[in-house]
């Protein structure tokens, strides 16, 4: 059940976290520890038990199909590291060949 | 002035109401507080004291009125306040100003409270202790060298140091809760659904819940009456009435608790709680029958699996969530060299602007989700949730409520429990199954340990939430409140 060193480094990478070799090393070790503590759900048999994702037994809540008051593009940009004509600006996401 | 700072919210109100005092002296003498032990307490991690003076101003001008118009409050920095700094105490949101009111903001306004600031958190409200905050931990006023608890530990500590009378936290996993028993404070965590969390930054959104924190049980009812009931703008809201907690806490203070059946867990029983704890909690069941409660043992088979369900619950949930924090729309935004990929920079900004706890749990969640381990993870935490939610069920057909230590233990010295994770996580041993099911829980303090707070914790039926603010009530008649050492 022992998550490796490279298990962490492939999981930081779908999270987008640059870990440093520093915190994979850190980071490894009590993930081991904690992973063999939740194990334990493990140990419930509950083949025919109907999952719970949420406590609440509502479905399909949509509110009236009026138009209602919301945040106007400056507000909306307001908190952007960095905007360019009404729009959040980011890095580029594409090769210059492509 | 000093007398301002130790009343009510209660007496606070009816005071201002009659013109006995102006809200601005209200105000004022608590942001003189704050300005005398904060530097020492490190509850807050802004003050708004140009907003809470205006807004107090407001309420003598009588332009605005409400059930508690003038109190003050505090605010956990993990809910949205428009134009007042809210980080969630993580640096990926340092200078965060949000151009939106959270629905219990609004509502808090709509009640005439003056807010006072942001209080300090475990960051992304992940920890019982602070010490995972950004910005420095927050110091327990009874012992400023033990933890506050967490994640809400600023909050609790506000009001347990007499820096608001009033306070709001959040409680996914006793972060409410645990603060309260640890500080001497009653806290309270609504029925999931019956506080709205739009506006609240998200860690998990199925566990996530407001809830008020005061000095005494009242306060509690009269702030959770304030912020709770039906909310448009969050699917998850219960659109039913909200009980009547505060003639329910009226109710239990007059000491009466004939006919009410009290359900201790039996597997809570040697679980791992210090023996001062266990000493303080048994007095007060003791207290509690005397009042004509009754006590009865129930089981609940799957408590034992509420901590594991739950910290692959809530770190799942929490990848998910916290993948909006990608530097491109609001906070921190790192490596941006014009040579960088948009993929590097997020990931560098990730790394730069989340703490350890957070990183451990975003990569704990990835895990528990991925192809080929999400059935016996995800899938099965989520199976032992309905087998929790039984448990419970099954228990208030025979009683009222559920009673129990808040925590095993009471506020421990900082950096005791930091080098482990898993030991911080025992913090919320007794409030995690709650958080579960979905129902409503409160602290109140119960006595002292080694000189050290003990909390009392009482559990109830879904959309309930009265009975334990009855229980509680009872309970605080009969033990008091507690007074910390003087600053």
């Amino acid at each position: 059940m022992a998550i490796s060193r490279e298990e962490v480094a492939h999981l930081a990478r779908l999270s987008r976290l640059a870990v440093t070799e520093q915190e994979l090393d850190q980071f490894a070790g009590q993930l081991d520890v904690i992973l063999q503590s939740v194990a334990r759900v493990g140990e419930v048999a509950a083949d025919d038990i109907p999952p719970t994702s949420h406590s609440v037994p509502l479905t399909n809540v949509y509110r009236d199909d009026v138009p209602q008051p919301c945040l106007t593009q400056e507000e909306a940009l307001s908190g952007a590291p960095d905007a360019f004509e009404g729009r959040f600006r980011v890095p580029r996401i594409l090769d210059e060949e492509a | 002035m000093t007398d301002l700072i130790r009343m009510t919210a209660v007496e606070l109100a009816a005071k201002i109401k009659s013109r006995e005092v102006s809200a601005v002296e209200v105000a004022q003498a608590h942001l003189d507080r704050i300005e005398a032990v904060d530097d020492r307490v490190h509850a807050f991690l802004h003050v708004d004291r140009e907003g809470a003076l205006a807004a107090a101003a407001r309420v003598d001008k009588g332009e605005v009125t409400g059930p508690l118009a003038g109190v003050p409050v505090a605010v956990k920095d993990v809910i949205a306040t428009k134009g007042v700094p809210t980080t969630a105490a993580s640096k990926i949101l340092e200078g965060w100003r949000p151009p939106y009111n959270a629905t219990i903001v609004e509502r808090l306004q709509a009640a005439g409270t003056v807010m006072l600031g942001k209080t300090n958190m475990d960051e992304f409200a992940m920890g019982s202790s602070t010490e995972y905050s950004a910005y420095g931990p927050t110091n327990n006023p009874w012992d400023l060298g033990r933890i506050p608890g967490g994640s809400g530990g600023g909050s609790a500590a506000s009001i347990a140091a007499y820096e608001a009378p009033l306070a709001i936290g959040t409680d996914t996993g006793g972060s409410i809760r645990q603060p309260g028993a640890v500080t001497g404070t009653v806290g309270a965590k609504p029925t999931y659904g019956g506080t709205s969390r739009y506006g609240l930054i998200a860690f998990s959104s199925s566990l996530d819940t407001p809830g008020p924190c005061a000095r005494t049980v009242e306060d509690a009812a009269l702030l959770h009456t304030v912020i709770a009931g039906h909310d448009p703008r969050d699917s998850t809201s219960i659109p039913q009435a909200v009980p009547d907690v505060v003639g329910a806490a009226r109710l239990g203070a007059t000491g009466d608790l004939s006919g009410v059946k009290l359900g201790l867990v039996k597997e809570f029983a040697g679980d791992g709680s210090e023996p001062g704890v266990s000493a303080a909690f048994r007095e007060s069941l003791e207290a509690l029958v005397k009042l004509g409660a009754e006590v009865i043992e129930v089981s609940c088979p799957h408590f034992q699996y509420a901590l594991p369900a739950y910290y692959l619950i809530a770190p799942s949930e929490c990848s998910s969530n916290l993948a909006r924090f990608d530097g491109v729309r609001y906070g921190l935004r790192v490596g941006d060299d014009g040579n960088r990929s948009l993929e590097e920079v997020m990931s560098l900004t990730r790394d730069a602007g989340f703490g350890p706890e957070v990183k451990r749990r975003i990569i704990l969640g990835t895990y528990a989700l991925s192809s080929g381990y999400y059935d016996a993870y995800y899938g099965q935490a989520q199976k032992v949730r309905t087998l929790i939610t039984r448990d419970f069920q099954k228990a208030f057909e025979q009683v009222d409520v559920l009673v129990s230590p808040t925590t095993p233990f009471v506020a421990f010295p900082f950096g005791s429990r930091t080098s482990d994770p898993y030991q911080m996580y025992l913090a919320d041993l007794f409030t995690i199954p709650t958080n579960l099911y979905g129902g409503p829980a409160i602290s109140v303090p119960c006595g002292l340990s080694e000189g050290l707070p003990v909390g009392f914790q009482v559990m109830a039926p879904t959309m309930a939430d009265d009975r334990m603010y009855r229980v509680a009530a009872a309970l605080e008649s009969a033990v008091g409140t507690l007074t910390p050492p003087a600053l």
